[in-house]
């Protein structure tokens, strides 16, 4: 049974809403409309004229099999980011959380990463792994491992998920952190009596009742992993070697920046929002059943 | 055009508030940073300094790519500088924009400058002319590719330094003699597409795309899959695979390797003589850039890389006449030669290459003048004067993609080659669709 509060009156809620409607209305609203306007266009890129071609970039997209494949490549990135960035992250906060001294010194170490921005962290993997002077390259190279992302497309998808990954870990942490904290100590406390191990409380107690943070999480992680990684990808791989790292948002950048080609980056944009939005109703739908607040 | 006129206005008052009211502003954008953005700055003081009507002010707006977003992003909302900096490839959007852009000649012309197009070279200029003849932009720095040799790495490896590497036949050679001799790097290249496959097809004499490379219309193809380039990828990937060619990236990665000493060969711009020379901490050479013995009709000429000027429309007639001045000014022997001498890009007048000559630049720096005589070896044909293609900064990229593709032994050369060509056309389409 849900329980329901009415309160009466309109004006305000509607207040009360008015700012973050304005703001979204500026921001995503108008933004979004402008790129679904455009997409129906073929502009020069100075703007001097334009053509109207239907739905024609969206055709032009979907009969390259080059877009299509960018599809699989963000699917396995997304979800290779999401798991390299909570699993670790959930397993610091339950190490931190468990520390009796010094869990401020961790949890400060932890969180630094998040403020590293995505094209600097880059940048940083970048040098590590460099095959002429990166520090790891250089010690796989001596365990007789020749690393080579700039051709092998496997390794570069590693590395701009690692780099991606890396600076999420903190963010997850924090939350997962602050999660483990509100699990009541008195249920893990009657679990131990009954003599459930570390292990057993944290799979049988601990993680369902994490599972609306875990659930938050998985949303934000894949919206970020298709949106905000591009920094990323960017600096480390530019979507190569050939197109093993192009995910979708890069293709956005690269037409329209690139290639001045605005009609087609548009209407990118505009698939990618579908996508995202079809993918968050799923999640809502399916996976939030699990979810027990 | 009084909304960008306004925006003109606002942008001048906005950026430089100093600046005395009775000198005209014109403003400059271009992509050079480090040295070469000292040296850019030093040429606007010397003009500056050298009349009092009109103020330049140059800004650095990031690299190539940047610069030219950024210079249509300002078109777009009316803010656009008077001198714009874009680099080779954005060549075709910048022609393909007649409304957005007022012929160099023209306002050179315009400011009493006795504008002679023939004493530009001729591969230099034919880049940057209509189909008319008219130059249309001015340009501003030029390179080509060379063959830059590590001798100590040469003689280490127990191959003569002095062999004759002008074809890519001794090459293949030297490489075997230098892979036996225990070097790991024996070749290693910059900018793979424009090396070794747009200079590649204008030293062989054959076409990269139709129509004329692009010059002659919008409705034109990639023609890179043709034998010649095909063969030349081919000897490539077969180098790749068995050690002697090692690739390190899309762009110019691969200097870093060179002027550590750790490769033998490098093919690079002949501009990377500032970093190589500076840097390296053995003896090297600058070589011509090899041809294939036989194949096409090498060797005809190699083309360009680099950016010129552009004047872009929508200001007032005063400010104009402030862009023809400095552009002469910039054209002009001495500070052409001087351009030349400091940074290792091309004179673009036969004049500045005299001058250089005349001081003996050459003699105290063997290998500068090698660029020069690879680009004016011979009248360029309709192969060889340069491309002219829409999208291509993202055509680069297919063909990066495609040749990584060869290098990692995933495609032959003919695929690879057939899929860019296939790829690269329907963006020209795109490009043509756009511009009709």
């Amino acid at each position: 049974m849900e329980k329901r509060v009415t309160f009466r009156g309109w004006w305000l809620p509607a207040l009360l809403i008015a700012p973050q409607v304005l703001v979204s209305a500026v921001f995503f609203f108008y933004p979004a409309g402008q790129a679904i306007w455009q997409s129906l266009f073929i502009p020069d890129p100075f703007g001097l004229s334009s053509q109207f071609v239907g739905l024609g970039n969206f055709e032009f997209l979907l009969g390259d099999r080059f877009y299509r494949a960018s599809f699989g490549t963000t699917a396995v990135f997304s979800i290779l980011v999401t798991l390299c960035s909570m699993i670790p992250a959930l397993f610091l906060a339950v190490m931190a959380d468990r520390l009796i001294k010094g869990s401020g010194v961790y949890r400060t170490m932890l969180i630094w990463p998040y403020a590293v921005a995505p094209a600097i962290a880059g940048v940083l993997w970048l040098f590590m792994f460099n095959t002429r002077v990166g520090v790891v390259s250089w010690y796989l190279g001596n365990l007789g491992y020749d690393w080579n992302h700039v051709l092998n497309g496997g390794e570069a998808m590693g590395l701009v998920v690692v780099a991606s990954a890396w600076g999420r870990i903190s963010y997850n942490f924090l939350f997962f952190f602050a999660a483990l904290q509100a699990v009541p100590r008195s249920v893990i406390e009657a679990a131990a009596i009954d003599g459930a191990r570390f292990w057993k409380r944290f799979w049988t107690i601990v993680l369902p009742l994490l599972s609306p943070t875990t659930f938050f999480l998985l949303v934000v992680n894949i919206v970020y992993s298709f949106f905000e990684t591009f920094g990323v990808i960017h600096t480390i791989t530019s979507g190569g070697p050939q197109q093993s790292t192009t995910v979708l948002v890069y293709k956005v950048f690269s037409d329209g920046f690139v290639g001045q080609d605005l009609g087609s980056s548009s209407a990118q944009s505009v698939i990618l929002l579908v996508v995202v939005g079809l993918l968050t109703i799923v999640q809502f739908k399916f996976v939030e059943k699990r979810v027990h607040y | 055009m009084k909304r960008s006129l306004l925006g003109a206005l606002a942008v001048s008052t906005m950026l430089s508030p100093v600046a005395a009211m009775a000198q005209t502003e014109v403003q400059f954008w271009h992509a050079f940073t480090g040295r070469l953005g000292e040296l850019v700055a030093a040429q606007v003081e010397e003009f500056n300094a050298s009349q009092s009507d009109y103020v330049v002010v140059q800004s650095h707006k990031g690299n190539y790519s940047e610069t030219l977003n950024a210079g249509i992003a300002a078109f777009r909302a009316g803010e656009q500088p008077h001198i714009l900096m874009v680099f080779e490839v954005g060549t075709a959007t910048m022609m393909a924009a007649g409304g957005a852009v007022r012929p160099a000649y023209e306002v050179m012309a315009q400011s009493g400058g006795a504008l002679d197009q023939d004493a530009y070279i001729g591969a230099v200029k034919g880049y940057y002319t209509s189909t008319e003849g008219d130059m249309l932009s001015l340009p501003f720095n030029a390179s080509t590719p060379v063959l830059w040799v590590n001798r100590d790495a040469m003689a280490a490896a127990g191959v003569d330094p002095d062999t004759d590497l002008s074809t890519w036949q001794n090459v293949d050679a030297a490489l075997t003699a230098l892979k036996a001799g225990g070097e790991e790097c024996p070749l290693v290249t910059a900018w793979q597409s424009w090396i070794h496959l747009e200079n590649f097809s204008a030293y062989h004499d054959v076409p990269f795309a139709t129509q004329d490379n692009g010059f002659a219309g919008l409705d034109t193809e990639l023609a890179l899959n043709g034998e010649a380039q095909v063969a030349h990828l081919t000897a490539m990937g077969q180098w790749a695979q068995d050690g002697k060619f090692i690739y390190t990236g899309r762009r110019n990665e691969g200097g870093a390797n060179f002027r550590a000493g750790d490769c033998a060969l490098f093919t690079e711009s002949s501009a990377g003589y500032a970093g190589i020379s500076s840097e390296a901490e053995f003896d090297f050479d600058v070589r011509p850039l090899p041809y294939w013995e036989g194949l096409g009709n090498a060797p005809q000429n190699t083309i360009i890389g680099g950016a010129s000027l552009w004047v872009m429309e929508g200001h007032e007639d005063d400010e104009y006449m402030g862009a023809g001045a400095f552009l002469n000014y910039l054209s002009s022997g001495d500070v052409q030669a001087k351009w030349h001498q400091d940074t290792g890009y091309l004179p673009i007048t036969g004049e500045a290459g005299e001058i250089t000559r005349a001081a003996g630049f050459y003699e105290a720096n063997p290998g500068t003048d090698i660029a020069v005589i690879q680009m004016t070896a011979n009248e360029p044909t309709a192969n060889s004067k340069g491309l002219r293609l829409g999208s291509f900064d993202q055509i680069r990229g297919i063909i990066d993609e495609e040749l990584e593709g060869i290098w990692a032994g995933d495609k032959t050369a003919q695929e690879a080659m057939d899929s860019a060509k296939e790829r690269g056309d329907a963006l020209l389409r795109r490009f043509e669709a756009a511009n009709r």
